[in-house]
């Protein structure tokens, strides 16, 4: 038992490293333990008046976010699966956050430095965890309780830029809760018959669509106004659906890391270069391929998504989407 | 009749099973006796007659061992099965012993499915279990399946084996469509309960099976009609003349395509309710204003003891409800986003309240006003509006302290927050010494006591040493080893208990395995035990129902370890991705005791060791 503490041990120095070199992003008295980046950058464009003291902070935050964003953010939650102290992961992403704007939306802002491995650890982490309790007491301004417009439109972007799998705890059905009580007096106005008010609820509530995987009994479904662009979709299709898919699909992609690898990885849906390629069908009835037409448009006119292997692809339906893209060239 | 019975072998001749008493016995398979039987038989007669009164399981379980004969008797006589875990047994093991099951109760995934921490197709098949029971037991009548994945095909050929059938409750499962529920309805002549709680209904939008239509014509034995989950519009004229030829319905829980003027004539028509689900709660456009129509509604529903519903509640319908709030013994309010100026006139009248759930909306203030008023609360459950780690916390400590002043006899409580303090929370162990289940969910994550800055530890210590009747524990926030030690020497009859983000070694995990003599369920996520604290459980695995550790740090060899030490354990390694690294850590094992050994029927991305 000792022995394998010890070389845990021996791990953790190498990510206490990696986080003195990001000396300048990290501020000490930052609080939070995870990584809502992209939701703090959502915020941003919301024009939230909490400033932040200065605008070099942002500058920072938007380079790493859109490096993150083109991994897409599962990657995080993969991250946070791979098998490194919890803690150290944690303070990584809080490093990317202005602290002023952390402060002045959190109240209870500290992470632990880093999640205690051993005893000793732990003690000091409690300790530290004190001093920043106490300084981001002193320091936050806590926020007035927002109104109700805020609570839906942050409820509506932290449930896409969650980087944890399953926490909190909380069933899928009781997401969204928010966005639907409130809506439903806007809806009742425009509404005309029942079949109307219904359909506009799903578009308010966020546009759910069937997804399928060939060979795979069972499908789900994603809501589609929760993703900005195909890459976002495709990881998140991905992740949905990893491991049904067979082992030769990873293989062939290299999951390692962000940047270019993780690239190929994710579009390995959209262009084919997969075993597997994505598909959706239109209000129209026709199959198309998924990534073809601008993003607002698809998330409009599709009605069901499907994971297609390619050999039945090929076979299928290229014939009439090829006539379909001729007819509208 | 039943005196000298279980006594002496040798006097069996003293006494004899008169005929008339024979056929007495409600239970049928009872051979039937004509004339004086062998000793053995006699005694075995008598053994399933008398079991016949032994309903729990776990004193089934214990009869089934005294010696063969009891083993045989019991196996006989067994009419309800609970099986806890779909994979601990194989069907056909299960059918060959027990001949003369009447009901059946079967649970698939682990808990953390609920969080999709479990990927799609794990297992958990409910088809082998019905093609198993179809020409087994054509007496079946009642069937309960929690987190097991259903087809459609399983569900038509229930109705079609099962000729007594009279309740399907499914809860937390995936995997059929209305189709499904068509069939069920359509040939269960005898169908007295359809519960569909909180399933993953999967239809397509154009697909969408009528099923409420196919119900037979003529009086129906309905007497629970439970469909709130089911998340597509209902032929309405169907459903209306269904309640309005359902004299038997007591309970009714419709989806939220159900209007307030809908809800009117179904409650204009089943004035007997007992159980409300009220759908949507608010208008449809044109339909007018039902707000007197309601409250009339709520006045003539003198038996209503249970509401839930409200999925889009429109806020001045809700004082409708006002004449049904004293005999509420139950009341849901989790999918309304209301305020405490809203809760109060609705919970000021709930005295009787005995469950309430809520969202944090309501605020602190709002739990002062139900520990104010319900005295007799024994279950609360309070749901985040908005469930992230870092939304602005809308009940605190000071809720969790009014609730324990205010509601003493409180056994069960889900409490999510977003800071807490030792303070509340020792003062609720104080209070509450009745409570059974305690789950505190402090959504960020290593949130320590926000007044104090120390651990949680304290605050879940005095719980399990103050509760001593404490069965179900969930732990949160800023935990060090010292509240596992205080749960290990503490929580003597914790059964089960769900860590997350807690702990700072493997003594944490230790302390529990070796503490908890009662403990059947672990559930642990993101914890840093190792194989140290895995291996420390050995003494006790097979005591358990299951044990699941994801993203800890256990490790492959740990895992094997467990596997070959124990060999009627199926320790089950889930993989999210290929594993580059053969030293890394596990994401996730999920590992049981079966009679059966390793399933047949894991997909790909599970390995069984």
């Amino acid at each position: 038992m000792e022995t394998e503490v010890g070389k845990k041990e021996d791990e953790l120095p190498q990510l206490l490293d990696l986080i003195s070199n990001e000396e300048d992003w990290f501020k000490g008295d930052v609080g939070r333990g995870d990584g809502h980046i992209l939701g703090d950058l959502e915020e941003e464009k919301l024009e939230l008046t909490l400033a932040p003291p200065g605008g070099e902070g942002r500058e920072k935050l938007e380079k790493l976010s859109s490096a993150l964003s083109s991994a897409g953010f599962s990657k995080i939650a993969n991250s946070l699966y791979k098998n490194t102290v919890v803690g150290a992961q944690l303070v990584f992403f809080d490093s990317a956050k202005p602290n002023a704007e952390a402060s002045g939306f959190q109240k209870d802002n500290f992470v632990p430095l880093p999640l205690p491995v051993t005893a000793n650890f732990g003690k000091e982490s409690s300790l530290e965890a004190n001093m920043r309790m106490n300084q981001s007491h002193e320091r936050g301004v806590h926020s007035a309780p927002e109104d109700g417009v805020l609570v839906k439109n942050r409820s509506q972007i932290r449930l896409t830029s969650s980087p944890v799998v399953g926490w909190p705890p909380v069933r899928s059905f009781r997401k969204n809760i928010a966005i639907n009580s409130s809506k439903i007096s806007d809806v009742l106005q425009n509404a005309g018959t029942l079949e109307n008010r219904l359909r506009s609820e799903t578009s308010n509530k966020g546009f759910f669509v069937k997804i399928n995987v060939d060979g795979i009994p069972i499908g789900r479904k994603l809501n589609l106004n929760a993703y900005e662009n195909y890459e976002m979709l495709s990881s998140v299709v991905e992740e949905l659906f990893c491991g049904l898919l067979s082992e030769s699909f990873y293989f062939t992609v290299s999951c390692t890391g962000m940047g270019e690898d993780a690239k190929r990885a994710f579009t390995g849906l959209l262009d084919g270069s997969g075993e597997y390629t994505l598909v959706y069908e239109d209000n129209e009835g026709d199959r198309m391929l998924v990534g073809d037409v601008p993003w607002d448009m698809f998330v409009s006119t599709a009605k069901r998504l499907r994971v297609m292997k390619n050999s039945e692809l090929s076979t299928l339906f290229l014939g009439a989407v090829n006539k379909k893209r001729a007819d509208e060239c | 009749m039943l005196e000298n019975c279980g006594g002496d072998n040798g006097d069996d001749e003293r006494w004899s099973l008169h005929p008339d008493e024979a056929s007495q016995t409600k239970f049928r398979q009872v051979s039937s006796i004509v004339c004086m039987p062998p000793p053995d038989q006699v005694l075995e007669n008598v053994l399933e007659i008398v079991l016949c009164f032994l309903t729990s399981h776990r004193d089934r379980n214990a009869a089934s061992l005294v010696c063969k004969s009891w083993f045989r008797a019991e196996a006989q006589t067994r009419q309800e099965l609970f099986i806890g875990n779909c994979y601990a047994v194989s069907p056909a093991r299960a059918i060959d012993r027990f001949r003369g099951v009447r009901s059946l109760v079967l649970k698939g995934k682990p808990r953390f499915a609920d969080f999709n921490l479990v990927p799609l197709g794990w297992g958990a098949r409910f088809s082998p279990w019905v093609a198993g029971m179809s020409p087994a037991y054509p007496w079946l009548e009642r069937i309960c399946l929690k987190r097991m994945t259903v087809a459609d095909a399983d569900l038509v050929l229930l109705a079609r084996s099962f000729t007594s059938f009279r309740d399907l409750s499914l809860l937390s499962c995936d995997g059929f469509t209305t189709a499904g529920l068509a069939a069920i309805a359509e040939n269960c002549r005898r169908l007295r309960s359809l519960d569909l709680i909180e399933n993953d209904v999967e239809d397509d939008e154009d697909e969408v099976v009528d099923w409420v239509s196919r119900f037979p014509p003529g009086k129906t034995c309905l007497e629970s009609l439970v469909f709130d989950c089911v998340g597509f519009a209902v032929n309405f004229g169907a459903l209306e003349a269904l309640v309005a030829r359902s004299p038997r319905l007591r309970r009714l829980r419709v989806n939220d395509y159900i209007s307030v003027g809908r809800l009117c004539r179904l409650m204009s028509l089943a004035p007997q309710l007992t159980h409300l689900g009220t759908g949507s709660f608010s208008t449809f456009e044109g339909e007018g204003d039902f707000r007197a129509i309601l409250e009339s509604a709520f006045m003539a529903s003198k038996s209503l003891v249970c509401l839930s519903g409200y999925r889009n509640l429109a806020i001045d319908y809700l004082p409708t409800i006002y004449p049904a709030c004293a005999n509420l013994i139950s009341l849901n309010l989790s999918y309304a986003q209301i305020t405490a100026d809203m809760l109060g006139p609705v919970i000021t009248r709930c005295h009787n309240l005995q469950t309430f759930w809520v969202l944090d909306s309501v605020r602190d203030e709002g739990l002062q006003m139900v520990a104010a008023t319900c005295k007799n609360l024994r279950e609360l459950r309070v749901f985040p509006l908005d469930p992230t780690e870092d939304s602005e916390g809308s009940v605190s400590d000071i809720g969790l302290q009014a609730i324990s002043e205010g509601c003493k006899h409180l056994e069960s409580i889900l409490y999510f927050c977003q800071s807490m303090t030792n303070a509340a929370v020792v003062a609720m162990s104080n209070n509450c010494q009745d409570l059974l289940v305690f789950r505190l969910c402090i959504m960020g994550r290593h949130r320590p006591d926000h007044l104090t800055g120390e651990p949680m530890d304290e605050g879940f210590g005095a719980i399990v040493q103050n509760c001593k009747n404490l069965t179900r524990l969930a732990v949160s926030g800023l935990l060090t080893d010292n509240a596992f030690s205080y749960i290990g020497k503490y929580g003597k009859s914790v059964k089960t208990l769900s860590v997350a983000f807690a702990g700072n070694s493997d003594l944490g995990l230790r302390y529990v395995l070796e503490g908890c003599p009662k403990l059947q369920k672990l559930e642990i996520r993101d914890s840093p035990f190792g194989d140290a604290g895995l291996l420390s459980g050995i003494h006790h695995y097979y005591n358990m129902r299951f044990l699941w550790m994801s993203s800890c740090k256990i490790t492959l060899t740990g895992c094997k370890e467990v596997a070959r030490r124990l060999p009627h354990m199926v320790v089950e390694v889930i993989r999210d991705r290929p594993e580059d690294d053969s030293g890394s850590f596990m994401e996730k094992a999920y590992m049981y005791r079966s009679l059966v050994g390793p399933r047949n029927d894991a997909p790909p991305f599970v390995k069984l060791l």
